[in-house]
């Protein structure tokens, strides 16, 4: 089964993604996307119906840690790399505005 | 020199850490210009740590065990109060408040940090080609790609730059650049070494691990960086054996695997040579080469391209503009702040691998290709369980071919891929698995030996590895 | 609740889980609205190279609550990621449950009033981290929003039930019994204003159509309800604009996705939200930093003996096994644990239950009221109100001469055991039944009072009133009843 993709699914992909691309990305990633998802069909000859996914490489189970206390981050430090505060928030445009 | 001989020479006075570091500098002053190898040098840091240590020693006071020796750390480890960019502009910016478990690890065995190393962006890639900062030159041949993720790291070593570097391996991202730049390079079991600190590729895929320029610089690096850290849930609760000690007693009567699937079409003629010659050593020196078969090689690409920018797609969405990193100036409304800051601060593989990645996790088709990955991944590790059974060690090439030019293979994804075809299937499966250098071609590019070992058995890995380095030298 | 339609009412309810630290880190679980990112560290930020690890104690605290609802509890268990863009979630995707939460088909019995009962059935219950705040610029100036990290991080369990509820009043009561129960079980505050509690309503119509069949509208959800009374207000708001709204456009189930309505608590209407993203694909997949849960069935049949008595269990064992009313059970039910192991305590004591449940529901709750604090806190501790209480059980004093002495134990600073029985000699409490000591003070107090003593020889009965006053006052206490008769055999001789 070769699978292609199409430039509404990039598109819309790329909506997902919240990726602003070009319409000369859009159509590259179009072309390459289909011949990596054309080469990732060989997986379709092989029969996995009874095999279980594997989707760590950990057969650990109960990984917890104590309900315990530990210092935070100072907000200087929280806020350090944020590019937009004003010393006590993150700040963000609002989700209404436009333009 | 190696870093036995270094650790030796501070301890018998011949030499200061600061003299090392200072060395390393120089070193680099004069050549990273063309090569590249760093993103970032903390000399005042590194000068300051140096001092303390020769500080330590001079007192008499007991010092770790890489006391003094200076380390070169990848980009997308978080080094507190250092740049940790991932070679992106997305991190340009970025300071991390906190080290990584294996930095606070290095620092308490008195290692020196002397810098941050280059590589693919998001460590996606097998050339530092996809670097927001520009490519790093193999030293080898600086027309040449050093390979990747850990470029940089590889090319430091191999530079003399640094007697050790810190890599991270997800496809192959240590044992590549290391086969292609001649260094030994190592990825550990999986949860062997915390990941708390490694900026996230492909969470159930990503390892740290040592390059070095021997196996035992390789093991003692190691030695530091193993062991259980409470904060990364994926992090192994188990007993870290000394991997130093004894390492250069032989292995009697070792039975090394080689399988069929991987001797195909695309392997060059200089890398088959190698090989063939470097079992042939290893059967001088009284190992067994055994036949066995690993028959879902042919689908480890396939499967790592799809579990891999899955993951990725997931772990580089945070990547947002809003609370840390690049923020774009341009912009109408959120979703705009979003997607504009995004598609500014990431490069094009990236991209390629997050839509992917969303792709394939997308509702109606997570079944099809994540989920089918995730099926395959099990039949791909039950290979090895399986051929374990009869062997000590699988042995295989690391890459198909020898460095290849800058700029050959960056305009072809799929090509660019099929690079990680043998290292590939360590990360799938979780094992350990080791390049060790085997040699040169004609043009005296490097090339790589990979072995690769059980869960846990890094310590068996690391001694067939020195076995390996042994006849090399016997050879030369 | 009309006749022409049958409301059907599903909730969705996010409780904050009473931990120390957050769900992945250490951060402190803390409502904490005026300080902002304070409480934050590198994994609930989300920065780069973070990763989670699972608090013990939420997850502890999740099973006990599932056990609480009577839900089955998986053996095998994991945490997927949710994935979207917004704002307060850092990484941009939550850690959640999705296809195998730890518990699932469970129910929640609830008294709609005195005599109906309904059974609410639960879906699932599944354990998640909450996302920060996200402060919209209300001035409209354009400032933008300011995001608080602070909550980031925070356990939260998702109890989703199925659309059994069939009227606001339910939907209320629902959450009232859960409050109830939650609270009892120590697992949270339940508090709607602080944000302890959030529910999200998805309710729509079943109409009767003339050939008996029923025709559902679409569902709609309603969000940003701040109360419980205003879950109560906003769903009966909505049943009335849905049958207004089906009776103009005809829509079925189907026709239309589900759309979503906030609340306006102000005006009291329920208005259209922008869809989050067109039915949005969160792209779940098993988080690959965490490690799935397995529990044992040893391990849940320990926790559920740890569960100890539920709030209806305990009720009920209030009416029969105390003999306490239904208004006596859900008074002492309805004012917390606390309050319910001190009247616990209390009959302890004196194995008087309904003497201990007046006293309790009445003068100390009062007093509790009053002062603004809890069972345990209050002076007045159960084993004295209980030797208290047994001194009347035993009739050493009356109830006159117990509201005194409960009087003198308000006004100290700290009451001991030792206390109770020294102020009732102290005071004189003690009720005087020794009939020679009656006589005699009757004897005293009829010769010094002969008019009366007359008067009611002469048939005035009213003229014993004061002489029983006065052998009263000087006995100290006493049984009226005795006093008055001696008083009469000792005049009618």
């Amino acid at each position: 089964m070769s699978e292609k993709i199409t430039i509404d699914e990039v598109r819309q992909v790329a909506k997902l993604s919240r990726l602003k691309l070009s319409e000369d990305e859009l159509q590259q990633l179009s072309k390459q996307m289909g011949s990596i998802l054309e080469y990732v069909a060989i997986l379709d000859e092989l029969n996995t119906d009874d095999v279980e996914p594997m989707a760590q490489a950990v057969e650990v189970r109960n990984a917890f840690r104590a309900d315990e206390l530990a210092e935070s981050l100072p907000r200087e430090d929280a806020l350090a790399n944020a590019p937009a505060s004003d010393g006590r928030y993150f700040l963000v445009p609002d989700i209404l505005k436009k333009g | 020199m190696t870093v036995s001989q270094l650790l030796q020479q501070m301890e018998s006075g011949a030499t200061t850490s600061e003299q090392l570091v200072k060395n390393c500098l120089n070193r680099i002053a004069a050549e990273d210009e063309t090569i590249h190898a760093f993103l970032y040098i903390d000399s005042d840091g590194a000068l300051d740590a140096a001092r303390s240590v020769d500080a330590k020693r001079a007192n008499g006071r007991p010092t770790g065990l890489l006391a003094g020796l200076p380390v070169a750390v990848k980009d997308n480890i978080c080094t507190r109060g250092l740049p940790t960019t991932c070679a992106s502009r997305m991190l340009e910016p970025f300071v991390p408040p906190y080290d990584a478990h294996i930095v606070q690890q290095l620092r308490a065995a008195d290692a020196v940090v002397i810098g941050k190393t280059n590589l693919d962006e998001f460590a996606m890639g097998s050339s530092t080609e996809n670097s927001a900062f520009g490519a790093t030159r193999n030293p080898a041949d600086t027309d040449r790609s050093p390979g990747g993720s850990s470029g940089g790291s590889a090319a430091a070593v191999a530079a003399g730059f640094a007697p050790l570097s810190i890599g991270s391996d997800t496809g192959g991202s240590i044992r590549q650049p290391a086969a292609f730049c001649g260094v030994v390079g190592m990825k550990p079991t999986y949860g062997r070494v915390s990941r708390y600190g490694l900026v996230a590729f492909a969470s159930s895929l990503d390892q740290i691990g040592p390059l070095a320029n021997d196996v035992d610089g390789a093991a003692r690096l190691l030695q530091v960086l193993a062991g259980y850290d409470k904060r990364d849930s994926t992090s192994i609760n188990r007993e870290v054996p000394n991997f130093v000690e004894g390492l250069q007693v032989p292995i009697e009567g070792l039975r090394i695997g080689i399988a069929s699937e991987h001797l195909v079409e695309g392997l060059s003629e200089p890398i088959r040579h190698r090989f063939e010659s470097t079992l042939d050593e290893l059967r001088a020196a009284g190992a067994t080469v055994v036949d066995v078969s690993l028959p879902h090689t042919k689908y480890c690409v396939a499967t790592y391209y799809l579990i891999a920018p899955s993951e990725a797609s997931s772990n580089l969405a945070r990547y947002d503009g809003v609370h840390y990193g690049r923020r774009t100036e341009n912009f109408d409304d959120l979703i705009d702040l979003y997607a504009a800051s995004r598609a500014e601060g990431l490069g094009p593989e990236v991209k390629r691998r997050i839509m992917l990645g969303t792709y394939a996790l997308s509702e109606g088709y997570s079944d099809k290709f994540y989920q089918r990955a995730l099926k395959v991944r099990r039949l791909i590790r039950d290979d090895y369980d399986t051929a374990f059974a009869n062997v000590d060690v699988i042995a295989s090439p690391v890459t198909p071919t020898t460095a290849f030019r800058i700029g050959e293979l960056v305009e072809d994804p799929l090509a660019m891929y099929l690079n990680d075809i043998y290292t590939i299937s360590a990360n799938l499966a979780g094992l350990p698995a080791i390049s060790i250098p085997a040699g040169t071609d004609e043009a005296g590019l490097p090339i790589g030996f990979q072995l690769t070992a059980p869960a846990f058995e890094e310590f068996r890995l690391l001694k067939a590895a020195a076995m390996v380095e042994r006849q090399q030298e016997v050879r030369s | 609740m009309s006749g022409d339609y049958e409301i059907i009412i599903g909730l969705e309810v996010h409780v904050q889980l009473l931990t120390n630290s957050k769900l992945f880190c250490g951060c402190a679980n803390k409502f904490n609205p005026d300080n902002p990112n304070v409480q934050t560290c590198p994994v609930c930020l989300g920065l780069p190279g973070s990763l989670p690890v699972m608090n013990r104690h939420a997850f502890d605290l999740s099973v006990r609550t599932a056990l609480a609802l009577n839900c089955r509890i998986a053996e095998f268990t994991r945490w997927d990621r949710k994935q979207y863009f917004y704002p307060d979630l850092p990484k941009a995707y939550q850690i959640s449950q999705f296809d195998l939460p730890f518990s699932h088909s469970g129910w929640l019995d609830v008294r709609v009033d005195d005599e109906t009962q309904t059974r609410v059935r639960l879906i699932r219950a599944h354990l998640e981290e909450d996302a920060g705040k996200n402060m919209h610029d209300e001035t409209g100036s354009g400032a933008g929003s300011r995001v608080d990290l602070n909550r980031t991080g925070t356990p939260l369990l998702e109890i989703v039930s199925e659309p059994d509820i069939r009227s606001a009043v339910e939907a209320r009561r629902y959450l009232e019994e859960l409050k109830l129960l939650l609270t009892y079980i120590g697992v949270s505050d339940c508090n709607m204003q602080e944000g302890s509690l959030r529910c999200d309503a998805n309710v729509n119509l079943h109409i009767p159509q003339d050939d008996g069949s029923k025709l559902a509208t679409p569902i709609v959800e309603i969000k940003n309800m701040n109360s419980f009374s205003n879950v109560e207000i906003a769903i009966e708001y909505e049943t009335r604009r849905l049958f207004a709204e089906w009776q103009e456009t005809g829509a079925r189930l189907g026709d239309i996705p589900k759309t979503t309505r906030g609340w306006d608590a102000d005006r009291g209407v329920t208005f259209a939200q922008r869809g989050k993203e067109e039915a949005a694909d969160y792209r779940y997949f098993p988080d690959p930093d965490l490690i799935p849960v397995t529990v044992t069935q040893d391990e849940i049949a320990g926790a559920k003996s740890e569960l100890g008595e539920l709030p209806t269990a305990r009720a009920d064992r209030f009416k029969s096994q105390f003999g306490l009313s239904a208004y006596d059970a859900k008074v002492i039910i309805e004012r917390g644990p606390r309050f319910a192991d001190y009247f616990d305590a209390v009959v302890e004591v004196c194995d008087e239950p309904k003497l201990a449940a007046n006293w309790t529901t009445q003068e100390v709750l009062r007093e509790l009221n009053d002062r603004g604090i809890q069972a345990d806190e209050f002076h007045i501790t159960p084993i004295v109100l209980g030797t208290m209480l047994q001194r009347v059980r035993d009739e050493k004093i009356n109830n006159a001469g117990a509201r005194k002495l409960f009087t003198a134990f308000l006004e100290a600073e700290a009451v001991a055991v030792a206390d109770v029985d020294r102020l009732i000699d102290d005071m004189r409490l003690e009720v005087v039944s020794d009939t020679g000591q009656i006589e005699a003070v009757v004897q005293e107090v009829l010769a010094a009072n002969p008019g009366p003593c007359a008067d009611f020889r002469a048939g005035k009965q009213a003229a014993i009133g004061p002489l029983i006053g006065q052998c009263m006052k000087k006995l100290g206490a006493a049984d009226p009843k005795l006093v008055r008769s001696t008083i009469v055999n000792l005049l009618t001789e």
